[in-house]
């Protein structure tokens, strides 16, 4: 990245401190206009309603918010600029004609009949079944929007589940390992769930013993990622499942790191109750700077009755429509149904990309995309292990946690290890997650980066390793060559300035 | 090679990688996964070209009739509004659509930048103090700001009013079940009566059917009472009409999807979080902060992150990971084009097409406006056929309507059965008079129904 910080000289005294970019705000000037809408309508709302508050909007022309964007994004990393290794995050390559597909499907309004949305339910329809024959499952929702949200949604079923047989009052626990995603205990709290965690063995498995003895009557479910985020495939996920089911609890399979198991294991075929997917991780659809994804739920038969509704029906004569009284009217009544998450199909936009990436793949590409996931981590692994530490020494799956402890103790901390991969023109791993790692780095390479590529970033990896045992207060330093040096992230929380205000 | 077009290794890549491992196979590594459920024959068909699979999508695409295909009147929190063409141009790069959560600010800046502009703007529009940087969509929005008046509070009583919009309130519904939240509905009129020992009011104005709804009054009632309000909002809305900051209002939410986005069957769209600053370490989700780096340049943090997940787990204030930052983006990029002037045409043309249309319509025999007061850029028909009947027949001339009958949740409809028409700087003047020769036709009947 070679962007230096700059003082654009248009800005004049309105940017007050040296700055990449001015704020739309300091752009702005009173009366430069567009002409993208223009209006000879006349105001007719009734005077108390009106506003009376200034509308203190930028006032901007087209060329300056063009310019102002693009130089705006070029401060950007991204998958397509390089090499994106975000442990837990699957930052593979985002294909093109998924979003060219998408824009077909631009112009359609959720309310709009069944009759003239055809197209979409058919789409909607085989990717839910694709999606339960990915994952070993049986009935698919398309609705949550996240993985998050697909997590919150599966404890509202398990919830109706557990009410359904009688025993929702008693169980009030959701257990989880140390080693999960802080969404999972978030979720269960949400949910109205306490939550305990049980810890990981030395060869970072569930402990089961620790599972077991915190298995109860009280408890309503058990939440495990597979691999867990230690990249690492539970070596005796069957047993972990069964004891779970002995005690009437159910099994809630996180499925962050589903790319691993593409073609190669199911998470419907070890036991699991139900498994959420990441399509913004596993099926490529793009993370949009944080956002958006999507987040189907996968289940097993049993738990079908408490999915959200409406659920889609596909006619003998190849024609679809919901499951509702009339038409797409509300359901006659929703049975034992949670209810509704999100209006129709979720984020259909997302999923459609995802289904476009799906039927590129096949069945071939699928098992393809999960081995080669898995080689090029371990690949990468091989490449590293010379330099840094590995907490849990055994072969991973698509990602793998090293530790910075030797480095630490040298003087520069995973942090500054990150920060420093920077300078060399690479993203950082996920650091300091899993939290059972100290000095944790989780690198994740996904199955898109060549060999050459995974080589130059060991490459870094190990130059760095080697500047931190000659001069760690340079890598301390680091990084140098970004756009911006390390921020002040102390100040930003102890004095929030969250918004533009005019001096 | 060959079955994975994105997949960049050959056979000699993958057969020297194999080798630096120390394996001679990759089944060599799966080693901790039962034998028995390796690769699972999965029954999805082999993979497509390029060239196919855009053929295919095309051919399923045809399926559907667009919005823009004939006269649209759908609308609600989700609308068809004008997107300039620099939108997609910008919001689409690259660099914004397929980088992560700006973990590494450093090489983030373009992400947190556009994202603080995003928060800026938002709190202008809707004159609050603080906006995150986003929720999934409008209906979780709502959820999450009744979890945080509980919060707040410590109540667990949350009223909402039933011309709230429906899909908000079946999420509100869905979502409440968690923490076992008791949901009232209440007609609006009626909230401000109802706010003891609640949480939080849950109001919308404009409301589902379009009407104006006094806000302040329903405000002014739920701090009475130690409850919190919060206003649904629309985002065109707020250029003409009083803002929730300047009626009182705690939390404003809403759906952001007609600042730029594009309606794609539902999603994905914009949540809308905004807050009074005493609430702020309450909030949902995340937010991004002005700083400095270490050469004292001004640069943007995510910050206040003590809130999340991550970082407090069972005790943060949501789940939120994944938001809709692009969404955010994409919304901000259509505010900078617009400007106020642009912002406040397309409102305005919205509002003034669904007043004339309203007028022409009343004037059809058998048909009166159901609003009970004035309205804004949507508003509710009743004709002597019934919204169902008449919405079909709608849909048989090309005409796209709601009907009202989707929006009581089940056993409680009200005896409703309207159409809403909803109008925006996209309706014309041939779409209005479609309609109204439409309905002319289907509502021969020479009786006028009472308005309610």
């Amino acid at each position: 990245m070679t962007v230096r910080t700059q003082v654009i000289p248009d800005v004049g005294a309105k940017t007050p401190v040296p700055a990449l970019e001015p704020l739309l705000f300091e752009l702005a000037r009173p009366g430069r206009n567009g002409r993208h809408v223009v209006s000879d309508d006349a105001s007719d709302i009734p005077t108390a309603f009106q506003r009376t508050a200034p509308l203190r909007l930028p006032e901007l022309t087209e060329p300056q918010v063009v310019r102002h964007y693009t130089h705006l994004a070029q401060l950007n990393y991204s998958v397509d600029t390089g090499m994106y290794p975000l442990g837990s995050c699957t930052m593979k390559y985002n294909p093109k004609v998924n979003d060219r597909v998408a824009s077909l499907f631009a112009d359609l309004h959720p309310r709009q009949s069944y009759r003239t949305t055809q197209g979409v339910l058919a789409i909607a329809f085989e990717l839910e079944q694709i999606l339960a024959k990915i994952t070993g499952m049986d009935f698919v929702s398309l609705q949550p929007q996240a993985g998050a949200q697909s997590e919150f949604t599966a404890l509202l079923v398990f919830k109706a589940y557990h009410a359904r047989r009688g025993d929702a009052a008693t169980r009030r626990r959701i257990i989880v390992p140390d080693s999960a995603h802080g969404t999972n205990p978030a979720s269960a709290a949400m949910c109205g769930y306490q939550v305990t965690t049980v810890k990981s063995d030395g060869r970072g498995n569930v402990d089961l013993d620790a599972l077991k003895t915190a298995l109860g009557p009280d408890v309503a479910g058990f939440m495990l990622t597979n691999p867990n985020t230690l990249g690492l495939f539970e070596e005796r996920v069957r047993e972990v499942c069964d004891a779970v089911h002995a005690a009437g609890a159910l099994v809630y399979g996180d499925g962050a790191n589903m790319n691993a198991l593409l073609g190669v294991a199911r998470p419907g075929d070890l036991g699991f109750d139900c498994v959420h997917i990441n399509v913004h991780k596993t099926f490529s659809t793009p993370h949009g700077a944080g956002g958006p994804g999507a987040g189907p739920l996968c289940v097993k038969a049993h738990l079908r009755p408490f999915l959200p509704k409406p659920w889609i029906v596909r006619e003998a004569d190849g024609s679809y429509h919901y499951d509702t009284a009339r038409e797409d009217r509300e359901p006659a009544g929703l049975g034992d149904s949670i209810g509704t998450i999100k209006q129709r199909l979720g984020n259909f936009g997302v999923l459609v990309r995802a289904y476009t990436y799906m039927k590129t793949l096949g069945e071939e590409g699928m098992v393809e995309t999960g081995r080669d996931a898995i080689l090029a981590a371990n690949y990468l692994l091989a490449l590293l292990r010379p330099a840094y530490d590995l907490a849990y020494d055994r072969p991973p799956m698509h990602e793998f946690v090293l530790s910075a402890t030797k480095q630490k103790k040298q003087g520069a901390s995973a942090l500054d290890v990150s920060k420093a991969l920077l300078d060399e023109g690479f993203h950082s791993p996920t650091v300091y997650f899993p939290l059972i790692v100290a000095e944790a780095m989780m690198i994740e390479p996904t199955e898109t980066e060549p060999k050459e590529t995974l080589e130059a970033f060991a490459a870094a990896m190990l130059r760095i390793a080697e500047r931190v045992k000659t001069d760690p207060a340079a890598v301390r330093e680091a990084p140098t060559k970004t756009p911006l040096r390390r921020l002040d992230e102390v100040t930003a929380a102890r004095k929030p300035v969250l918004r533009y205000r005019e001096a | 090679m060959g079955n994975n077009p994105y997949s960049p290794h050959t056979e000699a890549d993958r057969a020297a990688m194999l080798d630096r491992v120390g394996v001679r196979d990759i089944d060599e590594l799966l080693g901790a996964i039962p034998k028995d459920a390796r690769h699972p024959k999965l029954g999805i068909g082999p993979g497509l070209s390029e060239m196919e699979v855009q053929a295919h999508l095309e051919a399923l695409a045809k399926l559907n009739t667009t919005a823009g295909s004939g006269p649209f009147f759908i609308g609600g929190s989700i609308q068809r509004r004008y997107i300039p063409a620099a939108v997609p141009v910008l919001a689409l790069r690259g660099e914004f659509l397929t980088a992560y959560t700006p973990y590494q600010p450093e090489v983030s800046q373009g992400t947190l930048q556009a994202v603080f502009e995003y928060q800026s703007l938002m709190a202008e529009l809707l004159a609050m103090d603080v906006v995150n940087s986003s929720m999934y969509d409008g209906g979780s929005a709502v959820a999450e700001a009744a979890f945080m008046a509980v919060r707040v509070t410590g109540r667990k009583k949350v009223v909402v009013a039933t011309e709230a919009d429906f899909t908000y309130r079946r999420t509100l519904r869905t979502y409440a079940r968690g923490p076992e939240l008791e949901i009232v509905e209440v007609p609006t009129a009626k909230l401000a009566a109802s706010a003891d020992g609640a949480a939080c009011l849950v109001v919308q104005h404009p409301d589902a059917f379009g009407s104006l709804v006094d806000v302040r009054q329903v405000a002014d009632a739920a701090h009475a009472a130690g409850a919190l309000c919060v206003q649904v909002t629309e985002p065109h809305a707020n250029a003409l009409l009083e803002p929730p900051g300047a009626l009182g209002v705690d939390i404003a939410v809403g759906e952001g999807q007609p600042l730029g986005i594009t309606m794609s069957y539902g999603g994905p769209h914009l949540g809308i979080f905004a807050c009074r600053e005493s609430l702020v370490r309450q909030m949902p989700g995340r937010i991004a902060g002005q700083t400095v780096d270490a050469n004292g340049t001004r640069g943007f943090v995510n910050t206040l992150q003590t809130r999340e997940q991550h970082i407090r787990r069972e005790k943060a204030t949501s789940n939120i990971c994944t938001n809709e930052a692009l969404a955010a983006i994409t919304a901000a990029v259509y505010l900078a084009l617009l400007g106020p002037e642009g912002l406040r045409a397309a409102a305005r043309a919205g509002a003034a097409r669904a007043h004339a249309l309203a007028k022409r319509l009343a004037a059809l025999p058998g048909c009166a406006i159901a609003n009970d007061g004035p309205f804004f850029d949507r508003f509710t028909l009743r004709t002597e056929i019934g919204g169902w009947d008449l919405r079909n027949a709608l849909i048989a001339r090309g005409i796209q309507v709601e009907a009202t009958a989707s929006h009581y949740l089940a056993g409680r409809r009200e005896g409703r059965d309207d159409v809403i028409v909803q109008c925006t700087e996209l309706t014309t003047e041939a779409d209005a008079d479609a309609l109204v020769d439409a309905v002319a036709q289907l509502a021969r009947s020479g009786e006028t129904v009472a308005a309610r």
